[in-house]
């Protein structure tokens, strides 16, 4: 039996959706969050696989993935700044309770 | 053809990173489904191990199970009590959600099946064709501007970082 592309991208394809169905339906805004990670994992996953199973002999879909991580870092930084400055203002991090941009 | 070994650790982790993903959105505790996604990280760690990218792999360690994770149990604990439950889904939300996950997964694996690139090589024969990734070589990437190379995008990030250093001590700071 061998390991192909295919067996890779499956597991990816899962993440994503399970990521879908949390954002559809939570409400608490560090849950979306959370979503939002397994979403940004299962398309760093596929870069890397595509990278090694496509173009063996390149880096780009490495590289691409080094700099989503710390993308990644950084947006979840400032959101969770955000959410706690609205967990300040609100009293909760539901996502019902953020209607107006400004307080 | 792929050893044993290769295959037993790609079921356990695939089944890891499916399961906990899974768990990950329906878990109603949230600590609980921040500690399942740790898990789903450390799964997508072991693959990119497996595929030869050992410093992809503890970047991933070290940036997402070690810094992300972090964050987010501090800003729940900050947020909630660890014992509070999410309100049960009303049934509408629910099926939204169920029908464009679903929907979507289908037609992704639908894509993935018919595409044309796979030609169904495996994960030893990629492993032998491909260079090794060593540190020279990431170095080299990161510290040109040739062809195929990445110093501006490297110093991008690096100014990125420390506007996101500034911004989130601005927003989170008490006045």
């Amino acid at each position: 039996m061998d390991l192909t592309m295919l067996w890779y991208l499956v597991p990816s394809i899962i993440m994503f959706a399970a990521g879908v169905y949390g954002f559809c339906t939570r409400k608490n805004m560090i849950a979306l969050l959370l979503s939002l990670e397994l979403m940004l994992n299962a398309a760093d996953l596929n870069f890397v696989v595509f990278n090694r199973f496509l173009f063996p002999d390149m880096f780009e879909g490495m590289v691409f993935t080094l700099f989503a991580i710390a993308i990644a870092a950084a947006e979840t930084a400032i959101a969770i700044a955000i959410i706690i400055n609205i967990y300040r203002e609100v009293g909760n991090t539901d996502i019902n309770s953020v209607k107006q941009m400004k307080f | 053809m792929d050893s044993v070994a290769n295959i037993i650790l790609y079921f356990v982790v695939a089944i890891c990173i499916v399961v906990f993903s899974v768990m990950t959105v329906i878990s109603r505790k949230i600590l609980r489904a921040a500690t399942y996604l740790l898990f789903v990280l450390l799964g997508s760690a072991v693959f990119y191990f497996q595929l030869g990218y050992e410093f992809l792999g503890a970047v991933q360690i070290a940036v997402y199970a070690g810094g992300i994770m972090v964050l987010f149990v501090f800003s729940i604990l900050l947020t909630r009590r660890p014992d509070d439950k999410a309100p049960l889904l009303d049934s509408h939300r629910r099926a939204i959600g169920i029908s464009v996950s679903v929907i979507g997964a289908v037609l992704l694996i639908l894509a993935v099946a018919t595409m044309p690139l796979i030609d169904g090589k495996s994960l030893t024969t990629v492993l032998s064709e491909g260079p090794d990734v060593t540190m020279a070589q990431i170095g080299y990437l990161f510290t040109g501007s040739g062809k195929f190379q990445y110093l501006l995008p490297f110093e991008a990030i690096s100014v990125l970082l420390l506007a996101c250093i500034i911004g989130g001590v601005t927003v989170a700071r008490k006045r």
